[in-house]
C-alpha cells in the first residue's frame, strides 16, 4: 500500500503544479481589474458631471454663473461652514476634556446622551425646530447642523485625549505654564490633528446637507441647485454649481485624510502609560452639568419634544398620516436600501480586498476613488445619474437600479471600510498555514478568510442599508415617480406644514439612525473607528 | 540653600487619605529614594511636592519658603520644582532642543543653555531629533535636562527607570545620579525597586500604606531594618523563630550572636523573630571541622559571581536561603555545614 499511496500523492502534485501555474495569474488579474472598475464606476458621478458642464457653451456657463447670484450663494455657504465648524471645535474639545479629564460626576453616561445627537438626521431635527418654534434662516440651520454634528468633533477628540500623554501637562505646569497654557502647549499639539479632522468632517456634512437648509429656507448651494434643477430651464446652473460643490466636497474629505495621518503619527511617538489623574472641577462643576443639560435638551430634547406633541395631541385626523402609507413608505425604503447596500458591496468587495491585502499603487488610488462617495454631496450624486441616465441610458431613468446604483456609490466608503477591516483581520498567517494544507489561493479564500471575515462585512452592509434608508437629496432625485422614503415622505409633509403628519416618519427615522449611532459611539471614542462610521 | 522638608502630609483623592501624616527631610544637594510597594502613596507624595496635589493637611517647605501649608498652596509652574515622570513625557511635537528649552524665557530657548544642558546628559548630538526616534534611556535623559534647564530648586523623579529593560537601567541609573551630582540640586526619586533605592540615593525612605516606615542612609535601612516587613521587602531575609539569651538567640541554626532591633525589648528567655540575611550564612562541606548544623541542599541558582543556594533544615519548615560565592560548587541532595558570620538582628514578638 505505502509505495502506491507515495506514487498517487506524487502523481497529483504533478498534475497539480502546472493547474495551479495556470490559475494563480488569472486570479491575480481579476482582483486588480475589477476593483479598478469599481473605482470607474464609483467614479461616473464626478466624470459625468464634468462632461456635462464641458458640453455646454462657454457663454452660457458664465451666463449662468453670474445670473444666479453664485457669490451670494458662496457666502451664505462658507459663511454657514465655517460657522457651525467653529462652534462644533470649540463645544466638541470642550466636552471631550470634560468626559475624559474631569471629576465630573456621570461621565459615561454623559457620553452616551452628548453622542445621542447622532441618532437624530439633521433634517428630523429641522422638522423638529420648525415643527415647535420660530427659528428659521441662518441661525435655524446654524442650530440644527452645530447640533447634529458636535459629536463628530468630540468623539475622535476623546479618543485623542486617551491616547495622550497626561504627564506631559503635569511637566508643562512645573515649567512655568499656568492650567490653561499647559493645555494649550501640551495636550492641544496631540489632540490637534483629531479634532481638526472631527471639523473638517463636520465642514463637509454643513456643505453636503441638503435636508435642513431647505427645511429652514436658507439660500445654500444644496438647495439652489435642486431649486435650479426643478425650475427645468436652469439645468446648466445646476451642473455648474455642483461642480463647484464637488470641488469644495474633494478638497475636505483630501484635508481631512491628511490630519487623520498628522493624528496617527502624533499617536504613534506616545506611550502613556499613568492614568491621568481626574482634575477638580470644585463649583464648575455645576455649570459644566448645566451646559451639558443644556446641550441634551436643545440636540434631543427639542426633536422629541415636537415628536411627542405631535404624535401624542394628534388634533385633525385630516392631517395625520395613515398606517398604511406609513408602512408603504417603510417597505419600499427598506427595498431600495438592500437593494443599494448589495449595489455598495459588490463594488466594495474588489476594492476592499485589494487595499487590504496589497499595498500598491493601484490599491491606494481605487480606494482613493470610492472616498468620492464621501466628498459628494447627495444632491450632486443625484443631479449627475439624471443626466447620465437620461443621455446615456434612458432606461435606467426613473428606475430603482439607478437609485441603487448611487447608494452604492454614496455609502461605498462604509462598505469599503467594512471590507478592508474584516480582512485585514484575517492573520496572512492563517492562509499561509492554510496553503501548506494543500489548499488552492481559491479553496483557502473560501474557507478561511472569507469564513472569518463574513460576520464583520455583513455587519457593514447591514449598516449601510441602515445608512441608506435616511438619504434624502439623492432620493428625491431619482426616485421612480410615485415611490416615496420615509425620508421623502417627512420632507414633503414638513414642507407643507403637515407636522402631526410628519412626526411618525421622524420617529422611524430616528430608530433608524439609532442603531449606528448606539452601537459605534464606544468604539469611535475608543479610536477604533472613524466617526462618520456612525451617521 | 533649598532643603527641602516634607511636614506630616496627609493627603489623597476625593477625601480618601492616600497618605496619612510623612514627615522627613531632604538636605540641601543630596538624592533621597521614597521606597515603597506599588499603591503605598509615593507617586502622591510626589505630585504634592510638585503642587498637582494640595493636601489636606501638613507643610511642603523648600529653602524655608513655604509652598503648601494651612492657607498656602503655591501653583506647581511657580514652585521652582522639577519633575520627570515615569515615561519621560516628552512633548511629542516639539524636538529634543524645544523640548529641553520648553520652561526657558522665549529668547533662550533655542540657545546654548539648553545645549550645554543637552551635552551633560550626553544628547548633545540629538538636539533636531524628534522624542519618537529616541530609545527609553535617550527619552529619560532628555527628561532630566528638561527638568534641570530652568535651575529648579528640586526634581522630583517619578519612577524614572521602571519602563527600560534591565541592562540600560543600570546604565541610566548611573548617568542620571551622576548628572544630579554635577548640579547640585536636590532630588527625590520615587520607586518599588529596592537596588535602585538602595544604590542612587543618598537617602532612603521607606513608605507604606501612606505612613513612613523609616528613614535612613541606604546601609541602616539594610543592616538595621525597623520591622520584620521592612526586612523582608528589602533585600530578602530570613526570619527564623528562637529563643532570647542576652546577645544571642538559641534557634534552628544553633546559638547565633545577635543584637536587639532598635526600639525592641526582651527578656532572657522571651521568644524571638531573627532576622538574618542570605549573605550571612556561610557553607562548608560535611566533614571539614568547625561549627555549624547540618543542612540538605534542595536547589542551587548559579550567577556565575554568587549563587544563592537553597536548603531544608531539619529543626524548622521553612527553607534556608544562602548567598554564596560562586568559587565553590554545592550539588542538590547534598549535605552541607550551615553556620552564620555575623550578629543578627531580633524582633521582640508582642
Amino acid at each position: 500500500m505505502q509505495p502506491a499511496r507515495v506514487a498517487a500523492a506524487g502523481g497529483s502534485e504533478a498534475t497539480l503544479a502546472p493547474r495551479r501555474r495556470w490559475r494563480a495569474p488569472s486570479m491575480r488579474l481579476v482582483l486588480p481589474v475589477s476593483a479598478v472598475v469599481a473605482a470607474m464606476l464609483a467614479a461616473i458621478p464626478l466624470i459625468y458631471l464634468v462632461v456635462r458642464v464641458a458640453q455646454a457653451d462657454g457663454p452660457q456657463i458664465v451666463d449662468a454663473l453670474w445670473n444666479a447670484r453664485i457669490a451670494t450663494l458662496m457666502v451664505n455657504t462658507v459663511g454657514l461652514v465655517l460657522a457651525v465648524a467653529a462652534a462644533c471645535l470649540v463645544l466638541g474639545v470642550a466636552i471631550a476634556w470634560l468626559l475624559t479629564r474631569t471629576d465630573l460626576p456621570g461621565r459615561r453616561a454623559w457620553l452616551v446622551v452628548s453622542s445621542l445627537a447622532l441618532a437624530v438626521p439633521s433634517y428630523v431635527a429641522a422638522f423638529g425646530w420648525i415643527a415647535t418654534t420660530d427659528v428659521r434662516g441662518f441661525w435655524g440651520a446654524f442650530l440644527v447642523l452645530t447640533l447634529c454634528n458636535v459629536p463628530l468633533v468630540t468623539l475622535p477628540t476623546i479618543a485623542a485625549l486617551r491616547l495622550a500623554d497626561s504627564a506631559s501637562e503635569d511637566v508643562a505646569r512645573t515649567l512655568g505654564r499656568g492650567r490653561s497654557r499647559a493645555f494649550m502647549e501640551a495636550t492641544w499639539p496631540q489632540i490637534r490633528p483629531a479634532a481638526l479632522a472631527g471639523v473638517l468632517l463636520v465642514a463637509l456634512y454643513v456643505l453636503s446637507d441638503f435636508g435642513s437648509v431647505a427645511l429652514m429656507r436658507y439660500q445654500a448651494f444644496t438647495w439652489a441647485i435642486q431649486v435650479a434643477y426643478e425650475s427645468l430651464f436652469d439645468r446648466t446652473l445646476a451642473a455648474v454649481m455642483s461642480v463647484v460643490l464637488a470641488a469644495m466636497g474633494i478638497a475636505l474629505v483630501a484635508a481631512e485624510r491628511r490630519m487623520r495621518g498628522a493624528q496617527a503619527r502624533v499617536g504613534s511617538t506616545v506611550a502613556a502609560r499613568s492614568k491621568p489623574i481626574p482634575v477638580a472641577l470644585g463649583r464648575w462643576r455645576w455649570l459644566a452639568q448645566g451646559g451639558l443639560v443644556v446641550m441634551a435638551l436643545l440636540s434631543l430634547g427639542v426633536p422629541l419634544g415636537a415628536l411627542a406633541r405631535y404624535l401624542l395631541l394628534r388634533t385633525d385626523t385630516s392631517t395625520t398620516v395613515q398606517p398604511g402609507d406609513l408602512l408603504a413608505d417603510t417597505l419600499s425604503t427598506v427595498g431600495l436600501a438592500a437593494a443599494g447596500a448589495f449595489v455598495a458591496l459588490a463594488l466594495a468587495l474588489p476594492i476592499g480586498i485589494l487595499a487590504a491585502r496589497f499595498r500598491s499603487r493601484l490599491a491606494t488610488a481605487t480606494e482613493s476613488a470610492s472616498y468620492l462617495g464621501l466628498a459628494l454631496p447627495g444632491i450632486v450624486v443625484g443631479l449627475s445619474l439624471v443626466f447620465f441616465s437620461l443621455n446615456v441610458a434612458p432606461m435606467l431613468y426613473q428606475s430603482i437600479w439607478m437609485l441603487a446604483f448611487a447608494y452604492g456609490v454614496l455609502f461605498l466608503p462604509k462598505a469599503v471600510g467594512a471590507v478592508r477591516s474584516s480582512i485585514v483581520q484575517v492573520e496572512p498567517g492563517l492562509e499561509d498555514v492554510a496553503r501548506t494544507m494543500g489548499l488552492t489561493p481559491a479553496r483557502v479564500w473560501a474557507r478561511v478568510t472569507a469564513r472569518i471575515a463574513w460576520p464583520g462585512i455583513g455587519a457593514g452592509v447591514l449598516l449601510v442599508a441602515l445608512t441608506a434608508m435616511k438619504e434624502l437629496p439623492a432620493t428625491l432625485l431619482l426616485r421612480p415617480t410615485g415611490t416615496e422614503t420615509l425620508a421623502t415622505s417627512l420632507w414633503r409633509l414638513t414642507s407643507g406644514t403637515a407636522y402631526a403628519a410628519a412626526a411618525p416618519y421622524a420617529l422611524v427615522l430616528i430608530a433608524v439612525a439609532a442603531v449606528p449611532a448606539l452601537l459605534l459611539t464606544r468604539e469611535v471614542a475608543g479610536g477604533k473607528r472613524h466617526p462618520e462610521e456612525t451617521l | 540653600m533649598s532643603e527641602l522638608q516634607i511636614r506630616k502630609i496627609v493627603a489623597g483623592y476625593d477625601s480618601a487619605p492616600v497618605l496619612r501624616g510623612v514627615s522627613f527631610t531632604v538636605p540641601h544637594g543630596s538624592l533621597t529614594a521614597v521606597l515603597g510597594p506599588s499603591g503605598s502613596g509615593k507617586s502622591t507624595l510626589l505630585r504634592v511636592i510638585a503642587g498637582l496635589n494640595r493636601p489636606v493637611e501638613g507643610a511642603v517647605v523648600v529653602g524655608g519658603r513655604v509652598l503648601s501649608g494651612p492657607r498656602v498652596h503655591v501653583a506647581p509652574e511657580r514652585r521652582r520644582i522639577g519633575l520627570v515622570p515615569q515615561d519621560a513625557a516628552l512633548f511629542p511635537h516639539l524636538d529634543v532642543l524645544a523640548n529641553v528649552g520648553f520652561g526657558l524665557p522665549r529668547a533662550q530657548r533655542r540657545a546654548t543653555r539648553a545645549l550645554d544642558l543637552l551635552d551633560m546628559v550626553g544628547m548633545g548630538a540629538f538636539a533636531t531629533r524628534m522624542p519618537g526616534e529616541l530609545s527609553g534611556g535617550q527619552r529619560h535623559r532628555v527628561a532630566l535636562a528638561r527638568a534641570l534647564a530652568t535651575e529648579p530648586d528640586v526634581v522630583l523623579l517619578d519612577e524614572p527607570f521602571s519602563a527600560l529593560d534591565a541592562a540600560l537601567r543600570a546604565e541610566v541609573r548611573g548617568q542620571v545620579r551622576q548628572v544630579l551630582r554635577r548640579a547640585h540640586t536636590t532630588a527625590v526619586l520615587v520607586t518599588h525597586d529596592q537596588d535602585e533605592a538602595l544604590s542612587m540615593a543618598d537617602q532612603v525612605a521607606v513608605v507604606d500604606e501612606g505612613r513612613l516606615v523609616q528613614v535612613g542612609t541606604p546601609a541602616e535601612i539594610y543592616a538595621k531594618p525597623a520591622s520584620r516587613w521592612l526586612a523582608q521587602f528589602i533585600g530578602g531575609a530570613l526570619v527564623l523563630p528562637g529563643t532570647w539569651n542576652d546577645g544571642t538567640v538559641v534557634g534552628p541554626l544553633g546559638t547565633v550572636p545577635a543584637v536587639l532591633a532598635d526600639g525592641h525589648l526582651a527578656n532572657r528567655g522571651d521568644t524571638v523573630d531573627l532576622v538574618l540575611r542570605p549573605e550571612q550564612l556561610s557553607l562548608r562541606t560535611v566533614g571539614s571541622g568547625g561549627e555549624g548544623v547540618v543542612a540538605m541542599v534542595r536547589d542551587v541558582a548559579y550567577f556565575g559571581h554568587d549563587a544563592v543556594v537553597t536548603m531544608d533544615l531539619p529543626a524548622c519548615e521553612q527553607p534556608l536561603q544562602a548567598r554564596v560565592l560562586g568559587d565553590q560548587q554545592w550539588r542538590p541532595d547534598s549535605e552541607v555545614l550551615v553556620s552564620v558570620r555575623s550578629a543578627g538582628l531580633a524582633f521582640a514578638r508582642q
